[in-house]
């Protein structure tokens, strides 16, 4: 287990961000955190990486208390809202997260992982002329400086364009193939249902589903597709296919093409939390 | 150690990118040249001054038009030590440049000492570096010198070290404009003291020397001021040594012995005020 929280719980005055989450996360696991807006999600990541303390409950990393130096020290983080001192140079910015992560790999890591994030033509441009986009990918290659074990990324997309996107993607896959953990906050439901192991959906603080995207989606019948057009047929399953297209037939039908219908991890989403909520 | 390096480093390229420093830097030009034509008009007119008998005019002038450029000296300083540290915890965190590096191993204690370290680092020189050129330009025009000439720039330093480290505790729990307002406040509560006591000085008054005397405690920058101010003429006996007591914008006062352990206690309980409000802050 390389992340895991019990009865996380945090109150700011009156309100309850966080009641009793439960949350795990195995080594090379990518996991998507769901949720409306003020589910917790961001202070469930925050709690993990010290920056917030819980009212209650306890969360470990890598095997410390998550805000010791020791938890921080394994970790990879990438808030929400970040920005970084315009007059640094992207190459700059890394060397110092380098000493600060006590990261030995000096000009070959930076060079890496700039080009890990399609900043290699960027090494010496200032923040301060970036643009968004661009300060993003800088912020997920600040994120990986000293080889985490883990990663928290808040919302590391909100301001990529889709082929920025596709490239996070990527690179979210070639973690999870070296053995990285990821707990992956964003609100694109797409892109979580694409790329994570498992996805934990948060309402009012509390976690309301969890499983394996394809766990949690449910069937919704079968498309077929005849010289009649598409018919639905929204009761029946895998199963019930070889009989339906038989059936078909054999009423003198042709038939075209047969297609399994299944919730879309936003279907799932949108069930529990509701429209309004979401 | 390393971390705590590198977060001085980053305080310390902060400041001189800050478009304050140059603001700074260009209000001391302008501070300085106006200083040095000052200085160079009073000592040509030293000889149509009558003072008062049994005063040295050319004592009186130079202690006077130095203490005079002290106070703009600390002045400035204070101006930087405030715009490099008013928004250091909770302006930066609100505007997201403070987690990506409080999330990194380097505990929070060693951030904020860091901080203090790079701002008093910056402000120190300066006002060091502003007091020699003030006292320069004195030497030069009036052929006067103080009597101490290093330690009240270095009282100096030490008082603009303790203005950054009050807006560094007040930017753990005021916002960047509430924590400039609160400082420049407190920095004029320093200065209201040093007046009252001049005041008190001049009325015989024991009830406002007293009162005087706890407010430039309280605030230590203010009673740094004071003895910086008394080490200019601090040989200087008589009537021309009355006279300067009452220095221009707060008395010549001296601290005593038990001033500079007071200094480091009070920052002591600054670090502390500030590393237990740092430590229990949500970010």
């Amino acid at each position: 287990m390389i992340f895991s929280a019990r009865g996380l719980a945090k109150r700011y005055g009156r309100v309850n961000a966080l009641g009793g989450v439960d949350l795990e996360v195995d080594a090379g696991e990518l996991v998507g955190l769901l949720g409306p807006n003020g589910a917790g999600k961001s202070t469930l990541v925050k709690i993990a990486v010290g920056l917030v303390r819980p009212s209650s409950g306890s969360a470990v990393v890598c095997g410390s208390p998550a805000g010791s130096a020791a938890a921080r020290a394994s970790l990879g983080y990438l808030a929400e809202l970040f920005r970084f001192p315009g007059w640094y140079s992207a190459d700059e910015l890394l060397a110092l997260h380098q000493r600060l992560a006590h990261s030995s790999g000096g000009a070959a890591e930076r060079t890496g992982l700039l080009e890990l994030v399609g900043l290699a033509d960027a090494r010496d441009k200032r923040v301060e002329a970036m643009s968004k986009g661009m300060q993003q990918r800088l912020g997920i290659a600040q994120a990986l400086v000293g080889s985490p074990k883990l990663l928290f990324l808040d919302e590391p997309t909100s301001a990529l364009d889709p082929a920025g996107r596709r490239t996070v993607r990527r690179l979210l896959e070639r973690l999870k193939s070296q053995g990285v953990s990821v707990l992956l906050n964003s609100h694109l439901l797409s892109e979580v249902e694409l790329v994570c192991d498992r996805v934990v959906i948060l309402l009012d603080g509390k976690v309301v589903a969890q499983g394996a995207p394809s766990e949690l989606s449910q069937p919704r019948g079968v498309e077929i597709e005849t010289d009649e057009g598409v018919r639905l047929f929204e009761t029946a399953g895998r199963e019930d296919v070889p009989q339906l297209v038989e059936r078909l037939v054999g009423e003198g039908r042709r038939v075209y093409g047969v297609r399994l219908l299944t919730s879309t991890l936003e279907d799932v989403y949108l069930e529990y939390v509701g429209e309004e909520a979401a | 150690m390393s971390d705590g390096l590198a977060i001085v480093g980053y305080a310390l390229r902060e400041s001189v990118r800050k478009r304050m420093f140059h603001v700074v830097i260009v209000l001391t030009a302008g501070f300085i040249g106006l200083f040095w034509l000052g200085t160079n008009e009073l000592f040509q007119e030293l000889d149509t001054i009558t003072p008062p008998e049994g005063i040295d005019a050319r004592t009186l002038v130079g202690a006077t038009v130095l203490g005079l450029g002290m106070f703009g000296t600390l002045f400035l300083g204070t101006v930087l030590a405030v715009f490099l540290t008013l928004s250091a915890v909770r302006g930066d965190a609100e505007r997201g440049l403070l987690q990506p590096l409080v999330v990194r191993p380097l505990g929070r204690g060693t951030f904020l000492g860091a901080r203090f370290a790079g701002a008093a680092a910056v402000c120190s020189l300066y006002v060091t570096a502003v007091y020699a050129t003030i006292a320069a330009i004195v030497h030069v025009e009036g052929d006067w010198s103080p009597d101490r000439i290093v330690t009240p720039g270095l009282e100096l330093a030490l008082a603009v070290s303790i203005l950054a480290g009050l807006s560094l505790l007040g930017s753990v729990f005021l916002s960047s404009t509430a924590n400039g307002v609160a400082v420049f406040m407190v920095f004029g509560a320093g200065l209201v003291a040093g007046l009252l006591g001049q005041i008190g000085e001049a009325l015989d008054s024991e009830t406002l020397r007293g009162i005087a005397h706890d407010a430039s405690w309280i605030l230590p920058f203010e009673a740094l001021y004071q003895d910086a101010l008394h080490r200019l003429t601090a040989d200087t006996t008589g009537f021309t040594g009355f006279v300067l007591q009452l220095g221009p914008f707060g008395g010549a006062q001296a601290g005593g012995g038990s001033l500079l352990p007071w200094v480091a206690a009070y920052l002591a309980l600054l670090a502390a005020a500030a590393l237990a409000g740092f430590a229990r802050k949500d970010l």
